[in-house]
């Protein structure tokens, strides 16, 4: 491992991305840096889906507004907003599997350079060939963009972003975007073309901690925030 | 038609050992609670249990794995997030006295979409390529591969409503419907726990979530007091 690079703080990971998403879109976010999305989209006209059978999610519910029977998919407390609707979950798959997100953003724990990626499975947890796979594998081959979103390297410095995943993959070929704490690549045919870097970082800095071979862009840019 | 029985235990007296039983929520969230601590005490065994979640958020299940009454768990959410930290199914499973089988939460609600429509399997290209399409047969669609799901229909599906009426309309409420629907039409016997019952007519017709033919037997049930948030998992 080089020296820690500490880029940007998740929050700004998470701007990134909803400044990537434009007006009049449907997305669903994952657990973790990906539910952070939300928080910057508030009060913009995108429409969150949650998969436990929701579209128009609200923000957070606290005190007295919490209701037992409204919750996001990561089964925290959440309001209505003006325009929301419920249904089923075999439903909620149906607009998923069938391309009507225009967004998904999930956490991974690797992506490699031909948008494989893996984010449901860790062989160190010892649980087999068994995880909590969840909605992922279906919101991975489903949305119409996959953005991921995570920290460039484990907190142990290893790569996230390698030739080839070695953990047990969500899906084959379908990350678009890669947003970390250092950089915003895309998934390209033609590899991985580092679009922006973290301010005061450069192209050879994020390269020294991503295993897969970076394209450097043409016109490389400080991250867009 | 009257379908409704004057108790929990009477609604669920009759499932069998070997039952394949169907269990709705997600998370905390629209679990058939009193069914589900009903079949805890009327202490039927080998249980092969259909349900999204095993213990994360989901008491009454936990009861179900207490007793021995389970075999075998379909599902796919089995853990808890934190790696650390052992669910009673995963200490189960992991000593062999309870089988897992797991699928993704899409494929997981299609199958049982598809056993309540007549369909016996399906197409889908979600978990193509993974470690969830061994054993599978894979065949490509339009340049892409997808994995052959079959059905998954239900001895008995156990359900969570805000309104029924007497003869079998059910209304849900809010994100508690989630796998409710799914549940109630893939089962033979399908069992709705509801925190009003009203008499036929006094539901909207326009409005109703699922309809009558779906659903087998009715019991009022209190509005349960439900703690939204997973405690530290």
């Amino acid at each position: 491992m080089v020296k820690k690079l500490e880029g940007v703080a998740r929050e700004l990971i998470a701007l990134r991305i909803a400044n990537e998403i434009p007006d009049g879109s449907y997305a669903n976010l994952g657990i973790g840096i990906p539910t952070l999305v939300s928080n910057w989209i508030e009060g913009r006209d995108v429409v969150l889906e949650a998969e436990v059978g929701m579209l128009n999610t609200g923000p957070l519910a606290f005190d007295e507004a919490i209701d037992q029977d409204l919750i996001n998919a990561s089964c925290q407390p959440v309001t209505e907003l003006p325009g929301c609707s419920y249904f089923s979950s075999s439903e909620s798959f149906a607009m998923i599997r069938g391309g009507r997100m225009d967004y998904a953003v999930l956490g991974a724990l690797q992506v490699a350079e031909n948008g494989d990626y893996a984010g449901w499975n860790v062989p160190s947890a010892n649980r087999g060939k068994l995880g909590n796979v969840g909605g992922s594998m279906d919101l991975a081959v489903g949305a119409r963009n996959l953005f991921i979103a995570m920290e460039h390297y484990t907190t142990s410095g290893e790569p996230k972003i390698l030739k080839r995943c070695t953990y047990p993959i969500t899906a084959r070929g379908v990350v678009k975007k890669i947003f970390t704490n250092l950089a915003v690549i895309d998934v390209t045919p033609e590899g991985l073309v580092l679009r922006e870097v973290a301010a005061g970082l450069t192209a050879e800095n994020v390269q020294s901690v991503t295993e897969a071979k970076l394209i450097i862009s043409k016109d490389l840019k400080e991250m867009a925030l | 038609m009257d379908k409704v029985f004057p108790s929990v235990e009477e609604a669920v007296k009759d499932i069998p050992d070997g039952a394949t039983v169907g269990f709705t929520g997600f998370f905390t969230c629209g679990n058939p609670v009193y069914l589900t601590r009903a079949l805890a005490k009327q202490g039927s065994k080998n249980l092969t249990i259909v349900v999204m979640q095993l213990g994360v958020g989901n008491d009454e299940i936990n009861l179900l794995l207490e007793n021995g009454q389970v075999k075998k768990a379909i599902c796919n959410y089995p853990f808890y997030r934190s790696f650390s930290r052992q669910s009673l199914f995963e200490q189960l499973m992991k000593a062999g006295k309870v089988e897992c089988e797991l699928f993704p939460m899409g494929t997981f609600a299609e199958k049982l979409r598809a056993a309540g429509a007549g369909i016996p399997a399906f197409y889908t290209p979600t978990g193509a390529g993974t470690l969830l399409a061994e054993g599978k047969e894979a065949r490509t669609f339009n340049g892409r591969e997808c994995l052959m799901e079959t059905a998954l229909p239900l001895d008995y599906g156990l359900v969570h409503a805000w309104k029924a009426d007497r003869m079998g309309n059910v209304v849900f409420r809010k994100t508690a419907r989630n796998y409710n629907p799914d549940v109630a039409k893939a089962a033979r016997i399908t069992i709705v726990e509801a925190e009003n019952v009203v008499e036929p007519g006094e539901l909207d017709p326009d409005l109703i979530h699922l309809p009558s033919v779906y659903v087998t037997r009715v019991v009022k049930v209190d509005r349960p007091k439900i703690n939204v948030t997973i405690e530290k998992s």
